[in-house]
């Protein structure tokens, strides 16, 4: 829904726009966006399986498989710079609070962008995660950020549209950027590291919305499937 | 909410924008329609979708194999690089710098080189020759700005941070030429699109690991923090090009500095919002940045 403000926004900028001389004469569908809002009922998380999916093949539906990881990878930030793990570095907390800023802004951003197509606030599940513990909370932070990179790698090609491809990479960067960042927390020198990246090709690996949706499920209370990706969560 | 900007700004470049859209008048009408049930904040993908169609069919795209061509260019400029300073041996290079840092992106960089020329050939195309270097970015003169880069540790670093950042950029600004090759591709053999896209997208990936890792060495942050009005966090001035556009605010018609941050406040940093989001240089920026300086010409 539209607020006020929204509305006189609108306004403000259609009065002297030369293109709307095109505007308020006919009321027909919005193609994409409207299709996808049509399917509105995809997009409600199923109360009595405590689970969502992705609904129709197409580019919202990928928007919306990055706006889950994006969820996911604020909520685990927010409790690390919430809770920080004993012995953090004040270096490592300016670090890994930079990363919580950039990865609720991701999260914001598609939530943004996607308006009423958006997928609810996912609840996560962080009990497998001690975050008193430097290696179980750098652990998990290379987990989500290289699943991360592999997921946007591998879901690329499902893009139709070539500005949202786009966004995508702007993206996809920072989370390698970040993956780097903590591997060599871990272990200095391992920031491409043979489990990442093929070493025969030194090209990253890329992952499945099947594969990445089963690894992100066990971070998630609310189960996110991909029916029409050939995902669903058991 | 810059939506309506989008337009006035490529009207600014492309003064036929309305022409280009005309045969588009009803996406022109409906996204005035908000009685309709899509949302204003779901705007800025339907945005995407017009342009795209408008554009689609009149820009002049290159093939794959001149993408994959100008992405072996690029990768031989690196592994030159990396390969003259690994020559250097601690001369240049600190051992503990080699084991942690250069030995990896040398070995990466020359694998890129590598698994280009094959895709290339597999495509019965013949991959592009090492273009003439000068890593002193003098054009062939070899005492360009960057006259100690084989000598001075610091500017090696230098050098490479910038290499790794733009070659970032670069990959990143072809995603949209392959997509536009799809069909193209997909005629040459099911599944060549995927092949390369993903490909591209593991190379890009790969240089944005590199360009983190250098960055730390550096100490510099890994991601690239720009100011409102520059996008180059270097400090060095001789490479701003490289960096420009990188202080970007609006992604996909939002300025995400309007969005709320991680601690309850209702917007979020200029910093924030420019490390959050890499930007992509066309092929033309990035050759124009180095010919005449890495790449000779004559």
């Amino acid at each position: 829904m539209k607020t006020d403000s929204q509305e006189s926004m609108l306004n403000a900028n259609m009065a002297r726009r030369s293109f709307l001389r095109y505007a308020g004469v006919g009321v027909a569908s919005v193609g994409l966006l409207a299709t996808a809002a049509s399917c509105h009922k995809d997009h409600k998380i199923n109360p009595a399986t405590n689970s969502i999916d992705l609904g129709a093949k197409g580019d919202i539906a990928i928007l919306n498989y990055a706006y889950a990881l994006e969820q996911l990878e604020a909520a685990f930030y927010l409790q690390v710079a919430a809770t920080p793990y004993s012995g953090i570095t004040s270096s490592e907390t300016a670090l890994l609070t930079d990363i919580r800023d950039h990865e609720v802004l991701h999260r914001e951003f598609f939530k943004a962008a996607l308006g009423a197509n958006a997928i609810p606030a996912l609840t996560p599940d962080f009990s497998s995660i001690n975050f008193s513990n430097r290696a179980s909370v750098l652990g998990a932070a290379a987990a989500f950020e290289d699943t991360g990179v592999s997921a946007y790698d591998g879901a690329g090609y499902l893009i139709d549209n070539s500005a949202y491809l786009l966004i995508a990479g702007k993206i996809v960067s920072v989370e390698a950027r970040h993956a780097a960042l903590i591997r060599n927390l871990i272990t200095p020198g391992s920031f491409a590291g043979a489990d990442v990246v093929d070493p025969t090709t030194s090209i990253n690996k890329s992952a499945t919305i099947a594969d990445v949706l089963k690894i992100a499920n066990t971070y998630l209370k609310t189960k996110v499937s991909a029916v029409n990706y050939g995902y669903k969560a058991s | 909410m810059n939506l309506f900007n989008i337009i006035e700004e490529i009207e600014n470049i492309d003064p036929e924008v309305y022409g280009r859209i005309s045969e588009r008048r009803d996406v022109i009408k409906n996204i005035t329609s908000f009685g309709s049930k899509v949302a204003l904040a779901a705007m800025p993908f339907a945005i995407g979708t017009m342009f795209k169609k408008a554009y689609a069919q009149s820009s002049s795209t290159p093939s794959v194999v001149a993408i994959l061509n100008y992405a072996l260019t690029l990768e031989y400029l690196e592994s030159a690089f990396y390969n003259a300073g690994k020559a250097k041996g601690t001369a240049l290079i600190p051992a503990a710098a080699a084991t942690n840092y250069f030995n990896q992106v040398t070995t990466d960089e020359n694998n890129h080189v590598t698994f280009l020329q094959g895709v290339i050939t597999s495509l019965g195309a013949t991959p592009v020759s090492a273009p003439e270097i000068d890593l002193t970015a003098g054009n062939g003169s070899g005492a360009g700005p960057f006259a100690d880069v084989l000598t001075n540790y610091q500017t090696f670093l230098a050098v490479a941070q910038v290499f790794e950042d733009t070659g970032v950029r670069a990959y990143k600004g072809q995603a949209a030429n392959i997509l536009a090759n799809k069909a193209a591709a997909e005629g040459v053999k099911a599944g060549l699109y995927q092949t390369v896209l993903t490909a591209a997208l593991g190379i890009h990936a790969v240089e944005a690991r590199h360009a983190s890792a250098i960055r730390q060495i550096r100490g510099a942050t890994p991601w690239i923090t720009s100011t409102a009005t520059l996008g180059n966090d270097t400090g060095l001035g001789l490479v701003n090009a490289n960096y420009d556009g990188e202080q970007n605010i609006t992604q996909g018609g939002v300025n995400v500095t309007t969005l709320k941050n991680a601690t309850g406040g209702s917007t979020t940093s200029v910093a924030v919002a420019t490390a959050a989001f890499d930007e992509a240089l066309s092929m033309e920026q990035v050759l124009g940045i180095l010919q005449g300086s890495f790449l000779v010409k004559h």
